[in-house]
């Protein structure tokens, strides 16, 4: 049976991991290859690596990042931020990655996600999607582009939806309001893609507690769950999420 | 020594790191007289099918005539999935014809892609798997997957609501469908067990 998967998320700025609260407010949590090193010994499913700087120069960092964790790290983990060519995303695979995420380039240019999947196969190809609760349309939330900065008309469920159809093999779900406050993922926000789409869902935004992770993955229907600030802040062990969603009856890897 | 095949496609970099971890001597090669003199070859693979074959091009050809004069060979993922006859990716793409089956869709019903770590149950007759137990868990992701038709090949399977050949062994030919590279320690073990089949330490 396949596991549902702990996926610690490592924001990275000027080659350091750092953790804000909606985006903002960015506090210093470590050496990137040195976290992710800690998370897959103790037992992480796979990691996200996002490149928040995401400018011409910060390109290079991050390829040479992404080869250092590839020399470290022996689990999967995927490359995002900025990232706005196929060529660009071949690199990264090729200097370890196993998956890349895109966004911004993709709602420009959803084409830019059919043409990854017939080069890399859709396994290679994470559509991440930040979503922000619309103030007009209930039960309804809107694409945000720019890491959050740039608001769209297009409707988060039918973009997952549209991505999925054009080649993406997973979604990167993250709740804008949810994001940094640890008072849960938005559950209903989950619900709704999941629910939506035939690809892997990854829950992300706003864990703080074990039962956050539960809930979801059971109210959620998420595969896998993301979180950055209970991990590099130490509330809990990967070990511990575990063995949590393990004794409430969750198939996961341990 | 080892050649990791180089064929200019995602992810034969970490296949590398990984036996460079072990201490593994290994070449990353797409040079014909490396891979003909090498002790076995590990042929990887993050693609699709046909962006594989093509790249891969005529190094095909002289990797199937190796496997069968007796070189170990270890496909991994979309080049596990090249050992078989022929897959319907995008198209119809022959494969190396090196094990009988045809890679195909994953059956409707279920989140596709199949991504993520899942138990496979390892037969104790499987070189790969020496030294791990009965079961273990592998990282997959993938949407197709080979439906296994040879009689003569060994295979072990995952549980994904249908039986998933999540590896196959047939003589010197060897392939996991998952990533041993991307599969932590038990990953790794696959990887050091394949290097000491190299060397003619294993069976």
């Amino acid at each position: 049976m396949l596991t549902r998967r702990i996926i610690p998320c490592l924001d990275v700025k000027d080659g350091r991991v750092v953790k804000g609260v909606h985006f903002l407010n960015l506090r210093d949590a470590g050496d990137p290859v040195e976290l992710g090193t800690r998370y897959s010994d103790d037992g992480a499913d796979e990691l996200v690596f996002l490149d928040i700087t995401a400018t011409i120069r910060s390109r290079k960092t991050i390829v040479e990042l992404v080869q250092k964790v590839a020399e470290n790290v022996f689990i999967p983990f995927t490359v995002g931020g900025g990232i706005n060519s196929v060529e660009q995303m071949d690199e990264l695979l090729r200097s370890g990655a196993e998956k890349c995420s895109v966004n911004t380039a993709a709602v420009k240019n959803p084409d830019i996600l059919t043409q990854a999947a017939q080069r890399f196969g859709n396994q290679c190809v994470v559509l991440a999607i930040d979503a922000r609760r619309s103030k007009t349309k209930a039960g309804h939330w809107q694409v945000t582009v720019k890491a959050g900065t740039e608001a769209t008309d297009i409707d988060a469920v039918e973009w997952a939806v549209e991505g999925a159809k054009r080649g993406a093999g997973e979604i990167l779900l993250t709740s804008m309001d949810a994001d940094g406050t640890q008072k849960g993922y938005d559950i209903e926000l989950t619900r709704a893609v999941a629910d939506a789409v035939g690809i892997p869902v990854i829950a992300s935004g706003g864990a703080g507690t074990l039962e956050h992770l539960y809930d979801a993955v059971v109210k959620g229907h998420a595969e896998a769950v993301l979180m950055a600030s209970i991990t590099h802040f130490e509330s809990y062990t990967i070990t511990q999420m575990k063995e949590y969603l393990r004794d409430r009856g969750i198939a996961v890897n341990l | 020594m080892l050649v990791v095949i180089d064929y200019n496609i995602g992810n034969v970099k970490s296949v590398c790191n990984a036996f460079d971890h072990l201490g593994c001597p290994v070449e990353l090669s797409c040079d014909r007289r490396k891979i003909e003199a090498a002790s076995a070859l590990v042929l990887p693979g993050v693609a699709a099918f046909g962006f594989a074959v093509n790249a891969l091009g005529s190094l095909g050809s002289v990797i199937k005539d190796l496997a069968l004069a007796g070189k170990p060979l270890l496909g991994i993922c979309v080049g596990f999935q090249m050992l078989f006859d022929k897959s319907s990716e995008f198209g119809t793409h022959n494969g190396l014809g090196l094990v009988s089956g045809d890679v195909v869709d994953i059956p409707p019903g279920r989140v596709i892609p199949h991504m993520g770590w899942n138990k496979v149950v390892l037969p104790n007759d499987m070189a790969l798997f020496a030294g791990l137990g009965s079961e273990k868990h592998f990282y997959f992701a993938h949407s197709f997957y080979a439906n296994v038709t040879d009689k003569s090949a060994k295979v072990a399977y995952t549980d994904y609501g249908f039986k998933l050949p999540a590896s196959v062994q047939k003589g010197n030919v060897y392939g996991t469908q998952f990533h041993p590279e991307k599969s932590g320690q038990q990953g790794l073990q696959v990887l050091r067990n394949f290097a000491q089949i190299a060397n003619g330490r294993g069976n």
